[in-house]
């Protein structure tokens, strides 16, 4: 996935968690005894969850693993 | 009795964890600074996330939301759910791929090499402790006042913060990081498990949630269910402070014990659901305490509540600060578990409470890590009388602090503990441009980190003596100490200072970000060889690839 698109999500989901829109209201009540208010920021914990499954999945830093392995081969070879 | 007969056996049970760990240790540093970097996937998004579930964030989370409503949620749990794993993602996996590389066990030790500083890593080092001793003495007072309540005060504080405090430290001094690891694993589990059995009992004794959240609609407590009561730019400011979770130095130091950074994977992915289904019940429990009538506690918070409201504003500033103590929720949870949940789950509830207050297990031993690599090592400690010396000074290290902490506790006021973590948890996120600096930036340098870490300690000395200096107004306007232009620069709000409206932790952490560039783009930048060594795609010239080699 292209990176640009995951860097946009991050800052759009910071964001959306200023929902002003929310902000003097507790209706409707999710469930009938959720405010909206709480509810969607219940929501906003799920979403960030599935934005970090995005960033593990496209966006994994394996090349740091890597130089870890290089560097221990490296070590080896010269002991 | 019978609640606190079951937390005394879960204290014994992670004593055990502690000396059971013990048996599996060596006498390397690394071992038992930072079990050896081997903990596995489970062990290591559980402890990880339990380190930063302090006493704080269970006791505290109901209290403030008892006070201020579900606002809580978004001011302090969604918006970590988000920065803390993406700090992870992106500076924890660097730090722990540093640590596997060049064998760093301290934030200091990199930046020390990182910036080629010896005495600067050291300034680093003491604001650092510092900005973590407060954590170590409110788990101890944490401990005490749980431990005094839960028995019906027949434990008394003294002996319950002594007893937490030798619980403590008997698992950091026998198991050092495996056994806080592991104890750690145990107690989220725990939490986890039981805390959503408490929101389904105590609803049930409440008659259920729906009718108690529909009377509080038509209730002068309805403020409570929405935000109007908080202005958007203090909701905003508070989106700064999860900054601070990874530059305190024991989630870093959490970050160099997995075996592998795949282990990474889990943690990033599942710590905003572990925040949701921990901070959602203790918030909404903490607003629906509200709703309880038949408590006798509760009732007189409510009322001091009331009084501070209606009559706070021609009161002296001691006798508001009094009202406040007395309308302060910390202890509501515990409240409902004693009026809703049958007595066995009461005790399984309250161990599970004392799991959250006990975790200063991780600050203990982090400080003992820092003082051991970052003074004692540094300094020629080990080179001079050798590794396993180095491991008993770790260890005599967690007794002193403890015995000391248990002291402090015994004789200082909570409140000036509780306050000075509101500066910490500041003073950390604006120290947190340390890390990125030294992680993505390559022209960063010494110079700029000092610049950073003097301008953390002034602030949040600043901080500390403005509202010393000028006492919390009563509910409603804030005290408006400057402006300029008709703007309100600085004012002093009844729950802390606002600048321009905002935490001081927003100024700060700006600040700290403009001071390290501007001061780094006019000092000496680091040898070539260390930002290879950093930046391993930056060319090196012949002359420096000798030089590096060499």
């Amino acid at each position: 996935m292209n990176r640009i698109l995951l860097i946009i999500a991050v800052v759009v989901l910071y964001f959306l968690h200023q929902d002003f829109w929310f902000w003097r209201t507790a209706r409707p009540l999710i469930f009938g005894f959720i405010p909206i208010g709480l509810f969607y920021q219940g929501v906003y914990s799920i979403a960030a969850a599935l934005l970090m499954w995005l960033l593990v999945k496209y966006a994994w830093p394996a090349h740091l693993e890597q130089e870890v392995e290089q560097s221990h081969a490296r070590e080896d070879n010269n002991t | 009795m019978i609640p606190a007969i079951v937390v005394f056996l879960y204290l014994a049970t992670v004593l055990y964890i502690g000396i059971f760990a013990f048996r599996k240790a060596t006498e390397k540093a690394e071992d038992y600074f930072l079990a050896s970097r081997s903990l596995g996937p489970f062990v290591f998004l559980f402890s990880l996330f339990g380190t930063n579930m302090t006493a704080f964030a269970i006791l505290g989370s109901s209290g403030h939301a008892f006070q201020n409503g579900i606002v809580t949620y978004g001011l302090m749990a969604s918006s970590s759910g988000l920065v803390i794993p993406l700090t992870i993602f992106f500076i924890g996996t660097r730090v722990w791929a540093l640590g596997k590389k060049f064998g760093f066990m301290t934030p200091v030790q990199m930046f020390r090499d990182r910036w080629e500083c010896g005495h600067i890593g050291t300034v680093i080092f003491v604001i650092q402790a510092v900005l973590l001793v407060p954590y170590i003495i409110i788990g101890i007072m944490g401990g005490g006042t749980t431990l005094y309540t839960i028995s019906g005060g027949l434990v008394p504080y003294w002996f319950g913060g002594a007893i937490v405090a030798l619980v403590v430290m008997g698992y950091v001094f026998f198991g050092g990081m495996r056994g806080t690891a592991w104890v750690n694993t145990f107690q989220t589990t725990l939490f986890l498990l039981f805390g959503a059995i408490a929101i389904i009992v105590i609803g049930a004794g409440m008659g259920g949630f729906r009718s108690a959240t529909q009377s509080m609609l038509t209730s002068p407590l309805a403020p409570l269910l929405t935000r109007e009561r908080i202005s958007p730019l203090y909701f905003f400011s508070y989106t700064f402070i999860p900054l601070s979770a990874i530059a305190f130095p024991h989630i870093l130091i959490f970050c160099l014990t997995a075996e592998k950074m795949n282990h990474f994977k889990k943690t990033v992915i599942f710590y905003p659901l572990c925040i949701l289904a921990i901070w959602l019940p203790c918030v909404f429990l903490g607003v629906m305490a509200n709703r309880v009538t038949d408590v006798p506690q509760i009732r007189a918070k409510q009322e001091a509540r009331r009084v501070l409201a209606t009559q706070g504003k021609n009161m002296t500033p001691e006798a508001r600060d009094d009202l406040r103590e007395q309308s302060s929720g910390d202890d509501v949870i515990m409240l409902l578990l004693q009026r809703y949940a049958p007595l066995w789950l009461a005790g399984l509830l309250g161990a599970g409470i004392m799991a959250a207050v006990m975790a200063s297990d991780s600050q203990i031993l982090a400080l003992s890590t820092m003082f051991t690599e970052d003074v004692f090592a540094h300094y020629g400690g080990k080179r001079r009388f050798g590794e396993a010396v180095q491991v008993h000074t770790g260890r005599l290290f967690v007794v002193i602090l403890t015995i000391l902490a248990y002291a402090v506790a015994l004789r200082a006021p909570e409140t000036i503990f509780e306050l000075a973590i509101q500066y910490a948890f500041s003073g950390y996120a604006a120290l947190s441009p340390l890390l990125i600096a030294a992680l993505f930036w390559k022209g960063s340098t010494k110079w700029g980190a000092l610049a950073v870490t003097l301008w953390t300690a002034f602030a949040v000395v600043a901080v500390a003596v403005y509202q010393h200096a000028v006492p919390a107004p009563a509910p409603g306007p804030p005290i408006v100490s400057w402006s300029v232009g008709g703007v309100d620069v600085l004012t002093r709000t009844p729950g802390g200072t606002a600048v321009f409206g905002f935490m001081p932790v927003v100024p700060m952490v700006i600040i700290s970000v403009l001071l390290m560039l501007v001061v780094s783009a006019i000092t000496a930048k680091p040898n070539r060889a260390i930002i290879q060594k950093y930046f391993p795609s930056e060319p090196l010239a012949k002359a420096e690839v000798v030089s590096a080699k060499s």
